[in-house]
């Protein structure tokens, strides 16, 4: 099937030539990165992980959420998402392709990473995290793939597709869960010492990956012929409506118990957050900037009518998207470290390097999506011509 | 080769690798035995006692700091923002803030307090390290392997003290005179105070305590009911750095 | 098949790009070159003997590694009877004193980057 991904149209090619160039730029970056340490970032002492680890987050969450396809498809029998299931299973294998390297390139020595491997401490987070991440891309890989072959040479799915997707299901829950729990866990940083963080992370998953989903179907529908359907492309944005809904009460839950109890170390990293501290305030404002596209696309995602209309859906999905990147990203990273253990204040903005490695990580994961959708809309493709 | 011969001979290739650690159990070294002469009868427990009514005393002194940094070949990095720190100086209200109120004594208030990481019995940082990289000696000495650190920084992350620093560059051009008798560390590992293990070993005290020539660091085995860490500890209050966590300092403070 | 003239060029370039390496050995004669390390001491004997170290000192260096650092043992009992402090720059390099000549001239015949002296400190380093 790999050969279908290597014909294409002009504006394909145009279009993988970009993402090669992102690419390019990043590696490039990452050899300087390389050479002179994670120095050139704009990370330190007191804010040691950064645009790395938070796009890390995120792009977890957006691999966690091919569940929410997979599952009415595969345990409801909701045939509607017959055509869409397949993307969400190649979002998630870019999604997971996308962590692995960002944990990578915010490594200090990449090159004793087997190390975890070699030296295997199963009380680290990591560690488990690199063992469920990894059987998830393994899990998505095999049973989109081969789901998609069968297809292809029109035969039923190989016997042991479906209990692999099956296990998938709760494996989904699994990698975002273990990924709550690097932070969660850390006695150190009481704003992510937190049990709703995990059912945070998942909620916001379930918001911001059928978003990106979403959006997806419409660069396909504008680009290529491939139409997932109005009625999934609806019971999508439904999911994302009530994801969205339950990750912001999540947010009200949390703001609550931190306020009223009025615990010091953990009252003032949320003031941070909202009101920064001496004048270094770029994150609140971020942080109110991604509030604010939250109730906004949530009244506009509650509203059927508004749902309901093509032509605003795909800029309710982006609100959507930019709003949680940024609040389970750089908003969820950097008030952890701040204020430090010694109740300091210290400032991050990402260097120009650091900004070009994350652009070559999505070049990466855009060429894999690029690749594997192209696959997948082909062979359906055939699939209609032939009936 | 079908593909699909492949792929299985793939993964088997793959699950043999992941008996690679376990290989030294059946191989022996070819040369001659270690003997491993592990100190089983009556392991220390090593403490340190931090006396603040006699530190600081001689104003801005930092004896100890400099007798650290020159024997552990820590780089000197004016940009706060990639500073190695071993052991060095805080305000009180900062390292004690628990501790700390408006009317209280303005000079203990804004005291400097000598910090370190506290080797904790309950170390958050070794739990954490995904390769064993940092790991808690059986004299509860938390040390660092910089052999083997990946430079994940999760360790840095999970320490509630602040004690753990990242190599974000090469730090070689920032010591001014290395010291031959301790290695320097290496871009993209972490580092931190490993109470003076290789001073401990040839039973010299860590070289901050040899250094503070007013008495006001005392170093020892609290295991030992003679020593004098113990003798302090047992009829003087001491505080310690958020208790509250339970990760079990060993660096006390008497004020 | 399909595109012999093709393949069969791109098989003779691929040919004759792997053999250029073994070709240009042959020809300037460097094919015979062997290192020659300066041992730099008058001493007698290793920690272990001449071959074991030849073959052998790396592995003995990654033992002496995990022994001090991980297990706190300081010392080495060689074969031989002696014992030696574990500890590259005080033990080797005392007798080995000149690192490029004795340490990487065959390193860099056979290619090899050992990563010691990132940390580790000879004379030269400490001396400046």
């Amino acid at each position: 099937m790999v050969e279908k991904a290597l014909k294409g149209t002009k504006r394909y090619w145009t279009w993988i030539g970009f993402l090669l160039f992102l690419i390019l730029i990043g590696f490039v970056s990452y050899l300087f990165q390389l050479k002179e340490g994670l120095g050139i970032t704009g990370m330190g002492r007191d804010i040691s992980w950064g645009l790395y680890i938070a796009n890390f987050t995120f792009f977890v969450g957006v691999a966690a959420s091919a569940v929410m396809v997979v599952l009415p498809y595969y345990l409801h029998s909701f045939v509607q998402f017959g055509r869409i299931t397949i993307l969400g299973e190649f979002l998630a294998v870019a999604a997971v392709v996308i962590t692995v390297l960002f944990i990578v390139v915010d490594l200090g020595q990449p090159s004793r990473v087997f190390n975890i491997l070699l030296y295997p401490s199963f009380s680290s987070l990591l560690f488990w995290d690199m063992v469920v991440l990894s059987g998830y891309l393994f899990l998505n890989l095999f049973s989109g793939w081969y789901t998609l072959d069968a297809e292809d040479k029109e035969e039923p799915p190989l016997r042991w597709v479906k209990p692999l997707i099956l296990i998938s299901i709760p494996w989904a829950i699994s990698i975002h869960t273990v990924t709550a729990f690097i932070f969660s866990g850390l006695s150190a940083r009481p704003f992510w010492l937190t049990a709703i963080l995990a059912p945070r992370f998942l909620a916001s998953a379930f918001a911001s990956g059928p978003s990106l989903l979403i959006l997806l179907c419409y660069v396909l529908k504008k680009f290529t012929k491939f139409d997932a359907g109005k009625e999934a492309i609806q019971k999508v944005a439904l999911i994302v409506t009530y994801a969205m809904l339950i990750n912001f009460f999540f947010l009200l839950v949390e703001l609550f118990t931190v306020f009223y109890s009025a615990i010091p170390d953990h009252k003032g990293h949320f003031i941070y957050l909202f009101l920064g501290s001496n004048g270094t305030g770029m994150l609140s404002v971020f942080m109110w900037f991604s509030v604010a596209l939250s109730i906004c696309s949530l009244v506009l995602l509650i509203r059927p009518e508004t749902r309901k209309n093509e032509s605003l859906l795909p800029w309710i999905c982006g609100m959507v998207l930019v709003s949680i990147w940024i609040e389970k990203g750089l908003a969820l990273l950097i008030p952890g470290f701040i204020p430090t253990p010694l109740h300091d204040i210290a400032s991050y903005v990402p260097t120009l390097p650091e900004v070009f490695i994350t652009l070559g990580v999505y070049g990466l994961g855009g060429l894999i999506i690029t690749g594997l959708f192209k696959i997948a809309i082909e062979v359906q493709k055939a699939k209609e011509k032939g009936i | 080769m079908k593909r699909r011969d492949f792929l299985k001979l793939a993964i088997l290739t793959l699950s043999g690798i992941s008996i690679k650690p376990f290989a030294h159990l059946f191989t022996k070294p070819a040369f001659a035995d270690i003997s491993i002469q592990r100190t089983n009868k009556g392991l220390p427990r090593w403490a340190m006692v931090v006396n603040l009514s006699i530190c600081g005393k001689k104003d801005g002194c930092t004896d100890c700091i400099d007798a650290c940094n020159r024997i552990h070949n820590i780089p000197r990095i004016t940009n706060p923002k990639h500073a190695v720190k071993w052991i060095w100086n805080a305000p009180f209200d900062r390292v004690f803030r628990e501790q700390s109120f408006d009317n209280m004594n303005e000079g203990l208030r804004k005291k400097s307090v000598l910090v370190l990481c506290n080797h904790c019995e309950n170390p958050p940082c070794v739990s954490v390290c995904p390769t064993k990289a940092t790991w808690k000696r059986e004299d509860g000495i938390v040390m660092m392997d910089y052999h083997r650190c990946i430079g994940c920084r999760y360790c840095i992350a999970a320490c509630p003290y602040g004690a753990r620093s990242f190599n974000w560059k090469d730090p070689r051009p920032y010591i001014k005179e290395i010291d031959k008798g301790f290695p320097t560390r290496t871009q993209g590992v972490v580092e931190k105070c490993n109470f003076c293990e290789e001073r401990i070993a040839k039973n010299l005290l860590p070289a901050c305590v040899e250094a503070c020539r007013e008495g006001g660091l005392i170093f020892g085995d609290v295991n030992k009911e003679d020593s004098e860490v113990r003798k302090i500890l047992s009829t003087r209050l001491s505080i310690r750095r958020k208790p509250h966590l339970g990760t079990e300092p060993k660096v006390y403070y008497i004020l | 098949m399909y595109d012999r003239g093709k393949i069969i060029t791109g098989i003779i370039i691929f040919l004759v790009l792997l053999f250029i390496p073994f070709l240009y050995n042959f020809i300037t004669g460097k094919a015979t070159y062997v290192p020659e390390p300066v041992i730099g001491t008058s001493e007698k004997e290793c920690v272990e003997s001449k071959v074991f170290m030849r073959t052998d000192h790396m592995k003995l260096l990654d033992e002496w590694k995990e022994t001090v650092v991980r297990h706190g043992v300081r010392n080495y009992k060689a074969r031989n009877g002696k014992t030696y402090t574990i500890d590259i720059t005080g033990t080797c390099m005392e007798c080995h004193t000149d690192k490029e000549k004795f340490c990487d001239r065959c390193h860099n015949y056979a290619g090899v980057e050992p990563k010691c002296w990132n940390c580790h400190v000879y004379k030269k380093v400490a001396g400046r």
